[in-house]
């Protein structure tokens, strides 16, 4: 087995009550990617929803979605990778108002970003008040390294779920696996019951 | 350097300052199979609550018995490099694993003429190579061009001095990028950025090339000789981040 | 060292020790060929994207993904459908 390393704590400071298991808290914003980062001009971005059988059943510009109501989220967040950071501030639409005008028997979404990365939940962990895609945070436009212009923001599920510069979403009858999903990460991904991995 | 990789535990029992933000760190490895110049090694440190980090790090010296010597730079927020160069002590044990990689590496056999170009602490594995080079009484010229953004931030200073002037075939030049101390051959700057002979080495030239450093480098310098027509099948190159931590 | 050279990946030299121990030789000297561009590229040349929850390998040619590592605490996943051929040395394997 490993042997402990005198006095290594790594990158952690005091544990607090508002820690899931395993978590340390961190200050700093790690950025932590699966491939370059994509420059998308705001002219050409599009956020689409589509049913199963590959119909698009609605679709936003940048300006569409900035129409939209404006939602203020602060919430903490909580990446597999151990860190967490309290209180976030993050602007923008819920995805409840944009499943307002869609209609659909789908239990399943899977989320799509441009670079082609994928995450899957089950479609009820999207709506209530639960996620949004956000296009702004802590005060200023989000940043390419963080996801921008917008990314998927679904706090109480580890922080792979909120998919950096997301571009849709598919709607499924079954659950498909997405990127870390099928690589031994878990489906669901509840950071209060440390699900981490395949069988947590 | 087949066989299958395993971790060793390592003792600290040296440590000294490269310059304020580094540290070169010596291990002692019993059972070290022995390593090429250029190779790494991954540590792994472990909290007490099991948590644990793995970082890849060049080896600094030549081959040494069970010896294995790291140099390490103090990454801003990097977990690993700041515990080994801040918290690090004589006598400590640690995890490793090596040695790695088959491919950056210089053997003395190789006659051909080297040129290695380091970036900060890219300078590493090429350090090795040179060492290894005056080990074994290797023959093949080297050039060695290190870009460094101030002479506080050279490594291996003294030696580097001493080797210049002592080794036979040995040609070391340092960029310096941000300042320059009195007396240098060229003003701070990028290589490449305003004299395009900085490294002393023409397309069509036979021998190999060396590139170590952050990602940005790299793909700065070897872009810069691609468009001057160097022959990418002769360049080798092993990028790190400032991330890395 | 700075925050102006990152680019956001380090390359295959720094997952060696993680390939080899797996795949029980040595693969900085493997040649990948990507499923998606037929690009023939060493393992060391690989773009790495290593500070998220897994190990990422992209061709330096097309970006595309060519191979994806995971370690959990009880197992280790590989995804390699990215890479159409992989060609190893013969004095390299066991």
């Amino acid at each position: 087995m490993a042997i402990v390393t005198r006095g290594f704590r790594g990158r952690r400071d005091a544990s607090a009550e508002r820690l899931p298991p395993g978590q340390y808290q961190t200050r700093d914003f790690p950025v932590l990617s699966a491939g370059p980062t994509p420059r998308i001009a705001l002219d050409e971005w599009r956020f689409t929803i589509t049913d199963e059988p590959g119909s698009p059943v609605r679709s936003w510009t940048w300006s569409q979605l900035l129409e939209l109501p404006v939602e203020q989220p602060v919430v903490d967040i909580h990446c597999v990778t151990k860190w967490s950071k309290f209180g976030t501030r993050w602007e923008g639409v819920s995805l409840d108002t944009l499943f307002a005008s869609v209609e659909t028997s789908a239990g399943y979404a899977l989320v799509h970003s441009y670079g082609g990365y994928t995450t899957n939940l089950p479609l009820a962990d999207l709506l209530g008040g639960k996620a949004w895609i956000v296009y702004r945070y802590d005060g200023g436009d989000l940043s390419p390294e963080h996801g921008g212009p917008a990314r998927l923001l679904v706090p109480h599920l580890y922080f792979w779920k909120s998919a950096k510069w997301v571009n849709g979403i598919t709607l499924r009858r079954e659950d498909q696996p997405g990127f870390w999903e099928s690589l031994g990460y878990n489906n669901h991904g509840d950071p209060w019951r440390e699900q981490r991995y395949t069988g947590d | 350097m087949a066989g299958r990789l395993r971790w060793q535990t390592g003792r600290v029992v040296a440590i000294r300052e490269e310059t304020p933000s580094s540290k070169t760190i010596l291990f002692d490895v019993p059972g070290w199979p022995g390593h090429l110049a250029g190779q790494h090694v991954d540590l792994r440190l472990t909290a007490e609550d099991g948590y644990s980090a793995e970082r890849s790090y060049s080896i600094a010296g030549p081959v040494d018995g069970e010896r294995v010597e790291l140099t390490v730079q103090r990454v801003p927020n990097g977990e690993v490099s700041t515990y080994l160069v801040d918290d690090l002590r004589v006598g400590d044990e640690l995890e490793l694993r090596g040695p790695i990689g088959g491919w950056f590496v210089w053997r003395v056999e190789e006659l051909l003429p080297v040129l290695l170009v380091a970036g900060g602490s890219g300078v590493v594995p090429l350090m090795a190579m040179v060492r290894e080079r005056a080990r074994t009484g290797g023959v093949a010229p080297f050039t060695f061009v290190y870009s460094a953004r101030s002479a506080a931030e050279v490594y291996y200073a003294d030696e580097l001095a001493g080797r210049a002037r002592d080794d036979d075939g040995l040609t070391v030049s340092l960029v310096y990028t941000r300042s320059a101390p009195a007396g240098s051959h060229r003003p701070a700057g990028r290589i490449g950025q305003s004299d395009p002979d900085d490294l002393g080495w023409k397309p069509g030239a036979e021998g190999r090339v060396y590139v170590c450093g952050p990602t940005g480098f790299v793909e700065a310098v070897v872009g810069m000789m691609l468009d001057r027509g160097h022959d990418p099948s002769t360049i080798r190159t092993e990028r790190f981040g400032p991330t890395g931590g | 060292m700075s925050a102006d050279t990152d680019m956001g990946y380090v390359d295959g030299n720094a997952v060696i020790g993680a390939f080899t121990e797996v795949f029980g030789s040595d693969v900085s000297v493997v040649m990948l060929t990507c499923a998606a561009c037929g690009a023939a590229r060493r393992f060391v040349e690989a773009h790495v994207y290593d500070r998220g929850p897994g190990i990422v390998l992209r061709c330096p040619q097309c970006d595309e993904v060519t191979a994806r590592m995971v370690r959990t605490p009880s197992e280790v996943w590989v995804d390699l459908r990215g890479v159409a051929a992989w060609r190893i040395p013969a004095n390299v394997v066991i």
